[in-house]
């Protein structure tokens, strides 16, 4: 036993070392072992791609970068230096500095964050001189938008840091990266950015640099992002901006034989080139908080409204769809529709008489469309189903739903169906169709965005089938060929059911059929399009009272081979063809001659400033309407 | 035969063989923890690399000087080289250079000699020879007192340098002593000390001392029971019990009173005292931080490794003295799983091999000599590796044959030489 004591002692503790040697080296699953990027000992040097440009439909360029310089720090090696002097070249307090360097820390000791972003260049040359006394930080070049255009920033979006909840879902991007935000820069985020390139180099204890980790095997090259075009026409664009200053509301242009939206207004906007760089947060607050004026809505986008009479176009599509009318068939207007026991009214202003397809659009006769609208759903035994078979023709157009397209926002708007009106409306099922007969005109439970109105004009445009509406035309140079985009929707109306319609809406401006937009003409260009009047209401001291009606105004042109669908949407600018209808034609004219004959017309839209009106609930005083 | 070819037939070339390994093995990691951009040849004598290799040198005329003195040499001056060796230690106190706090060198120009490293094989040497005299009986209490003093002297002196890890050392000769027929109350003394310092900290000395005093109280009833009359044993055995207590409020006072907080640290940081994790990694990341980055960089180096020269947190000086007490960590970043075991089974297997043909020594001389060197290698490696990978609180001594430096290189040889010159002698004592 004594002979035996040393030598068991010897071989357990070899056998425990290995063990404890197996543990470390083998089974720790905190092991740098597994991931060499754990090492603290290699330390990953980013190289920031440029980002790709934007160009217009016609190759115009409207996005480009420009550097910037970002002032980074590495908490771990931030040495003890003169704070105050640093901090007047950063023009930073010193509170400020305490604040952001333990903002850094607590994001990483040891992985660089970024300091101040984004200096301007002259700054930029003053500190580079005296950065080396500075030690923990340096300065990074990186390249920012440079927007060489004042329009479009609701479309052409903005990029900016990225926030912890992007971090999190994306463990490419790192704390100061820069990401899409907002328009294309999100829904391209991907093809723009690129591929940051990544240096890994061997550092000591001490911090300094020992060369290159395993001679660069694991090193990339940044590849720069790739260029895109979109859809919008620059020109047309910043017309339609034009037209608009001084009023609320969007504007979207669609190409109907490619679904390519030409235009996408809002109004009001601003000028892209304010979300640049550093004064890029303190533009921003300024626009979100802007709570009167709402530069960051993209109404074109996101307003839901009541469509009103151009709606009217799509209840006379199901109704001949459904054979309840034929183009012969006349309802007689009486100053309006008269409907239900106690013998309500609808009210008309068309003038009387009798009423088909062709002048029922052409007039806008709300007795036509209640009577047609009434008969489809009638034609089934219960409204319930007959609402549903109306709801399905409507959402054949892509409409009360999203369009699953390429823009970074939108709403789906509201095409109601008699599961919507029994289970969520009226919550019962005995419900009559003359509860919702307005839905004939464009009003009750109905609700569409300007673009998608856009859509439904585009979609006539095309005599019944359609293209999704998209913004992207061509990444690096080769133009899109997603099949969602480039490949035809049908709706669920026969082709043969459009040309009365379109007769109406031709008619609209035709003086002879005294059309309500008869006196919009544009000279040369056979315009089809149906004016749009909303009512609109407001809560003002809790108490609903109602405003000055919306203007709407859809449009296609030429009338045959439409080459433009647009849809005009003027917050409390009165009946459709007041302003509406005004900036449609002028639009219209615009792309397709590229020249404005109707300067009247022109000069009475860019001087008129609807702010007398969006001031009238804010006042506090009583206020008249629609004057 | 002549007497060169049986002398040359009868050594061990198997444990010389080991002894290569392990030295060729420690300077290749000493290169790769040293060598740096500016390479101008493995001679290079502003380098560590280039310096031990010229150790290494000088090794091998040691070597050949030590198997060709006659091997009764050892014996009979074993007495002078043990006095020399305790007076050089002395002579420290005088002429020694102070490094880092410590005076435990002989500096002539920039060249510098610690004596401690050749003590070990004095003291070995004069331990072999006063029990291997046929006088000595290891069982009688005076003789056993003269070992201790033999073995604590020198000790004690390089505690005065100081240099607690060198001292430490010293405590291999007790498995020498057992082996040689130290009565086990030895052992078990040991043990219980051990334990009860383990426990006092672990637990406070409060409970340690409440659960000894039920624990002894109850085994002195058990078996005392019949004959609690025998007044003298009983008397032994509650003595025994006081001294315990005695020594649990001494462990308690000096952990906390006389250890300064490094001390604590690293016992805090192996017994797993301190609950609060906030403290924890603080201590971890000052006080563990060469256990810590030594861990780190093993960990790193996964089963394969990542090759020679090619370890990150070697080559940028992660892990301190990693060129000397440290040096394992390279062999388990670069070499992985599978260099460490190796090195770790060469030592295992040369302690074996040592072990082993002491036992087969018929002089005692050579048996005690033969297993006090295996003990005292034996000590080194466990520490120093024990150490390194975080099973052992942080003790400063260099692993044999691979740590860089001369006197250790040195020391380790000649320790080792001697007794392969014994074990190759062995014949012509019949």
């Amino acid at each position: 036993m004594r002979k035996l004591l040393l030598y068991l002692v010897v071989v357990s503790v070899g056998i425990i070392y290995t063990g404890r040697l197996s543990y470390l080296q083998l089974f720790n699953e905190d092991a740098v072992a597994t991931n060499f990027l754990n090492d603290s000992a290699i330390k990953a040097i980013y190289d920031y791609p440029e980002r790709g440009f934007v160009y217009d439909r016609n190759g115009e360029l409207l996005v480009a970068n420009q550097p910037s310089y970002d002032v980074m720090v590495v908490p771990r090696e931030v040495k003890e230096f003169n704070v105050a002097e640093f901090c007047k070249l950063l023009r930073i307090t010193e509170e400020e500095y305490e604040k952001k360097l333990e903002k850094a820390k607590s994001y990483s000791w040891r992985i660089p964050s970024i300091f101040v972003a984004q200096m301007a260049k002259k700054d930029y040359a003053f500190l580079q001189e005296k950065m080396h006394r500075f030690k923990g930080f340096y300065i990074q070049k990186r390249s920012i938008r440079n927007y060489q255009t004042s329009v479009g920033a609701n479309v052409l979006g903005s990029i900016g840091e990225v926030n912890n909840g992007e971090l999190k879902r994306n463990p490419n991007y790192q704390s100061g990266e820069l990401i899409g935000k907002t328009g294309i820069e999100k829904s391209y985020e991907d093809e723009l950015r690129g591929q940051k390139g990544v240096k890994y180099i061997q550092k000591d204890i001490h911090n300094n640099v020992l060369g290159s980790y395993k001679n660069g095997r694991h090193d990339t090259l940044a590849v720069n992002g790739k260029d895109i075009q979109i859809t919008i026409d620059a020109k047309l664009q910043e017309y339609g901006e034009k037209l608009m200053v001084n009023k609320r509301g969007g504007i979207v242009a669609i190409e109907p034989s490619s679904g390519e939206i030409l235009a996408l207004i809002t109004a009001p906007s601003y000028n892209p080139n304010l979300l640049v760089g550093r004064k890029r947060s303190k533009n921003y607050n300024k626009l979100h908080y802007d709570s009167i004026n709402k530069p960051l809505y993209d109404r074109g986008l996101l307003a839901m409204y009541p469509p009103g009479s151009p709606f009217k176009t799509l209840n006379a599509l199901v109704a001949l769809q459904e054979d309840v009318v034929t183009p012969q068939t006349t309802y007689t207007c009486r100053n309006g529709y008269i409907y239900g026991r106690s013998g309500r009214k609808m009210g008309c202003h068309c003038g009387s008489g009798k009423r088909n397809v062709i002048n029922g659009v052409a007039k806008s006769c709300n007795a036509y469309f209640a009577n047609a609208y009434r008969q489809v759903i009638s034609k089934y035994d219960k409204p319930r189903e007959g609402m549903n078979v109306w709801s399905n023709h409507i959402k054949s157009f892509g409409l009360g739903n999203y369009f699953g397209n390429d823009l970074s926002t939108g709403r789906k708007g509201r095409i109601p169906s008699g599961d919507y009106y029994t289970n969520d409306y009226f919550k019962h099922d005995k419900w009559h169709v003359l509860n919702t007969i307005s839905n004939a005109i464009g009003q009750g439970q109905v609700e569409m965005t300007p673009i998608q109105l856009a859509h439904m004009t585009a979609t006539i445009a095309n005599r019944g089938h359609y293209y999704t509406p998209h913004i992207i035309k061509a990444i690096d140079g080769k133009p899109i060929d997603n099949p969602h985009f480039t490949e035809p929707k049908y709706t669920t109306i026969d082709q043969e059911h459009f040309e009365p319609v379109i007769q109406g809406m031709h008619d609209v401006f035709s003086m002879k059929k005294g059309g309500t937009a008869r006196f919009l003409n544009v000279p040369g260009i056979e315009i089809c399009g149906k004016t749009g009047t909303a009512e609109n209401f407001v809560k003002i001291d809790g108490k609903r009272t109602q405003l000055t009606d919306h203007s709407i105004f859809v449009a296609f042109a030429p009338k045959e081979n439409p080459k433009i669908a647009i849809a005009v949407f003027v917050e409390n600018g009165y009946y459709g063809a007041r302003w509406a209808g005004k900036i449609s034609s002028l639009m219209i004219e615009k792309y397709l001659k590229g020249e404005i004959t109707l300067k009247d017309m022109e000069k009475l839209v860019l001087e008129k400033s609807l702010e007398d009106e969006y001031a009238k609930p804010l006042s506090g005083k009583p206020f008249t309407i629609n004057e | 035969m002549s007497r060169e070819v049986k002398f040359v037939k009868k050594i061990d070339w198997l444990s010389i063989l080991l002894y290569f390994l392990l030295v060729g093995i420690g300077w290749i990691n000493i290169y790769s923890a040293s060598v740096t951009e500016s390479f101008s040849g493995v001679l290079d004598m502003s380098q560590l690399y280039g310096k031990q290799l010229v150790f290494i040198g000088t090794s091998i005329i040691i070597i050949i000087l030590i198997l060709s003195i006659e091997a009764k040499f050892y014996e009979r001056f074993s007495s002078i080289i043990y006095v020399i060796a305790l007076l050089s230690l002395l002579g420290l106190m005088v002429f020694g250079k102070n490094v880092n706090g410590a005076t435990s060198w002989y500096g002539i120009g920039s060249f510098t000699l610690q004596p401690s490293e050749f003590a070990k094989a004095a003291t070995v040497l004069a331990l072999a020879k006063y029990l291997s005299d046929i006088q000595t009986n290891i069982n009688y209490f005076s003789h056993q007192l003269i070992s201790f003093a033999i073995i604590l002297a020198p000790p004690l002196l390089i505690m005065l340098q100081p240099d607690a890890g060198s001292a430490m050392v010293y405590m291999a000769f007790f498995f020498v002593l057992y082996r040689e027929g130290l009565p086990p109350i030895y052992l078990w003394i040991g043990f219980t000390l051990v334990l009860l310092f383990i426990i006092t900290l672990k637990l406070g000395y409060i409970y340690t001392i409440i659960g000894t005093l039920v624990f002894g109280l109850a085994s002195i009833f058990i078996i005392f029971k019949k004959e609690l009359k025998r007044r003298r044993k009983t008397t032994l055995a509650l003595t025994s019990l006081v001294a315990a207590i005695g020594f649990i409020l001494a462990v308690n006072y000096i952990f906390y009173n006389v250890f300064q907080q490094h001390h604590r640290d690293r016992f805090t940081l192996v017994l797993g005292l301190e609950k609060d994790p906030v403290k924890l990694e603080k201590i971890r990341k000052t006080f563990g931080f060469n256990t810590n980055q030594s861990e780190i960089a093993i960990g790193s180096g996964g089963f394969w490794g990542k090759g020679w020269q090619k370890g990150t947190r070697t080559k940028g000086d992660f892990v301190p003295e990693q060129d000397t007490d440290y040096i394992f960590t390279t062999v388990g970043e670069e070499w992985g799983f599978a260099g460490s075991t190796v090195v770790i089974f060469l030592f295992v297997f040369l302690l074996l091999r040592i072990l082993h043909r002491a036992e087969q020594q018929k002089n005692k001389f050579s048996r005690v000599y033969g297993y006090s060197v295996a003990a005292i290698l034996f000590f080194h490696f466990a520490i120093n590796i024990g150490m390194v990978i975080g099973l052992f609180p942080t003790v400063g001594i260099p692993l044999p044959f691979f740590s860089y430096g001369g006197s250790g290189l040195w020391g380790f040889t000649i320790l080792l030489f001697i007794f392969i010159k014994l074990d190759a002698n062995r014949i012509n004592e019949w």
